[in-house]
């Protein structure tokens, strides 16, 4: 039987990392993520599995150093929360564009600018519309308690190194910082030097006599070859849309009405469609757990037998309008949020529904 | 079978440690929980706050707004958290942190000096346990084999003689806590 164990989110993220044979780890520090690190100096995992761990001088220098660690085919990754995540935005634009592996999580926090410490989900646009310059895009994961954020990291590099492309658990306060119980798998080692030629024959590990060297760059300074690179890239996340789209439903099966969220408002409006049922309001949920690729099919689906839909986020309503990209105008779609590090309660979701649908 | 708790005092008080043993006896015996603290400046020498949940089933929203215990240390957990207790609720709070006496007479109220009790220990550190003695009494949803097994796991080893200390102060609070106001 797996060990069970109570542990933050954030601390969750540092002992996966440890145990499923993630080469190195680099960041600076900054709430709510700070225990992320806390917990690999603590573990001291460079005495055991060989695990890197290092506190670099600035997020900059983290999102390089993953670069780094990447091109040689190294498991990396970094972790910030939102101001610090826009300083690594510039690495990982270059990180797509030079298609690198890496896992990087971002545990949102309220907005804009240095905002508050408190929880949000203010950089959907962000992280899911691109998270760098120029066209690109990152897998995003959105983990909705301490479980997911243990499960994800593997997750994460297996998507990684599938599509060689950044993976970013996009996470927020409440994740990071609340405390659940976490199943611990077996461990996996790292990673042999063999391992890594095969499975990423495209990183720079030396030069053997039967193939040409491998170049890591982001950079082509001929529009001909660039255009072909940004259409191979953009082939590549069709076939994520594809083939890796995840969800969950809760209480859809007789729905009328649907709740669209994810991350911690996922599990608010679940308590929130367990008091509409109580009442009995046909109401429930569809959690996005990727939110890149986003689960559009299947919303479009569902929303044909909606009498509406109502998107909840830590934001003024940013996944709403994917959510009504999706729904093609067959049902109508509200929106409720709140902003700035403050959390709705199941029951002000239930009020607002209400006012929406105009149910007394 | 859901029970819904909050615990708050000053940082400092135990508070969040006090949560988190809570937890960790309820997953001893199998199940689910969720420990979600205030953060923020405010735990500096302020108030601190956790809210545990315990549930026989798989937890939705580990933010809510009404309790069925609160365990207030200070006069502002007090004010704050003695209308979030649902009727027929539990308040539990100790008298020597508070300067008003709560007054809902439809909630079972309970008090443990628990100051008092921890010094008899030798240990003020120990307040915490004292406290969550109190509420086992009155609450008993983790039983005591697995509060042990849960002081095991949030202890570390290196702390390993703490836990008979932190086993008798439990103890202390069972034998101790007053009920002030039944339903």
């Amino acid at each position: 039987m797996a060990e069970k164990v109570l542990m933050k989110g954030n601390e969750a993220i540092a002992i996966s990392a440890i145990r499923n044979g993630v080469d190195g780890y680099f960041g600076y520090p900054i709430t709510p993520q700070s225990e992320v690190m806390e917990t690999l100096m603590k573990e001291k995992p460079w005495e055991t599995t060989g695990m890197v761990v290092l506190q670099a001088e600035s997020e900059v220098s983290s999102i390089n150093m993953v670069y780094g660690g990447a091109s040689c085919g190294k498991k990396v990754m970094t972790s910030s929360s939102s101001p610090g995540v826009s300083l690594m935005c510039e690495g990982i634009s270059y990180m797509a564009g030079a298609e690198l592996p890496c896992v990087i999580v971002d545990v949102m926090r309220g907005g804009p600018g240095l905002g508050t410490i408190q929880p949000s989900q203010g950089d959907y646009n962000q992280i899911v519309k691109g998270g760098g310059h120029g066209d690109d895009h990152n897998i995003v994961i959105a983990p909705a308690s301490a479980q997911d954020m243990y499960d994800f990291v593997d997750w994460g590099f297996e998507l990684a190194f599938k599509y060689r492309n950044p993976v970013v658990i996009l996470a927020d306060g409440v994740i990071g910082q609340m405390m659940e119980k976490v199943e611990m798998h077996p461990m996996k080692p790292r990673m042999t030097d063999e391992e890594i030629r095969e499975k990423a024959p495209w990183a720079t590990t030396g030069k053997p006599s039967w193939r040409n060297y491998n170049i890591i760059t982001s950079l082509s300074l001929d529009s001909d070859i660039q255009e072909e690179f940004n259409r191979k890239l953009h082939a590549k996340y069709a076939l994520i849309e594809e083939n890796e789209v995840k969800y969950s439903e809760y209480m859809t099966e007789d729905a009328e009405y649907l709740f669209t969220a994810f991350g911690c408002s996922s599990r608010i409006c679940e308590a929130a469609v367990d008091i509409l049922r109580s009442e009995g309001i046909r109401a429930g949920l569809l959690r996005p757990i990727t939110l890149f690729p986003f689960p559009h099919k299947e919303i479009k689906r569902l929303a044909a037998r909606m009498k509406s839909m109502m998107s909840i986020e830590l934001n003024f309503g940013q996944m709403a309008e994917d959510v009504r990209l999706a729904v093609e105008g067959q049902c109508p779609v509200g929106f409720y949020g709140r902003q700035g590090g403050n959390i709705f309660t199941p029951e002000e979701v239930v009020a607002e529904f209400k006012k929406f649908n105009n149910i007394q | 079978m859901k029970e819904e708790i909050i615990i708050a005092g000053f940082g400092g008080q135990g508070v969040l440690s006090m949560g988190k043993i809570l937890a960790y006896s309820a997953i001893m015996q199998d199940m689910e929980v969720t420990w979600m603290p205030s953060y923020g400046p405010e735990m500096r020498g302020g108030t601190a706050n956790v809210c545990v949940i315990i549930s026989d089933k798989k937890i939705g929203s580990p933010i809510v707004t009404k309790y069925d215990t609160a365990i207030v240390l200070n006069q502002q957990s007090l004010d704050k958290f003695e209308n979030a207790v649902k009727p027929g609720g539990l308040l539990i709070y100790d008298p020597s942190g508070i300067t008003r006496e709560p007054v809902r007479k439809d909630i079972r109220i309970c008090r443990i000096d628990a100051i008092t009790y921890a010094a008899e220990l030798g240990n003020a550190k120990v307040y915490n346990m004292v406290v969550l003695g109190a509420f086992l009494k009155i609450h008993p949803i983790v039983k005591s084999g697995n509060v042990k097994k849960g002081l095991e796991k949030s202890i570390p080893a290196r702390y390993g003689n703490l836990i008979e200390l932190n086993s008798s102060a439990i103890l202390k609070g069972m034998e101790n806590v007053e009920t002030v106001n039944e339903i």
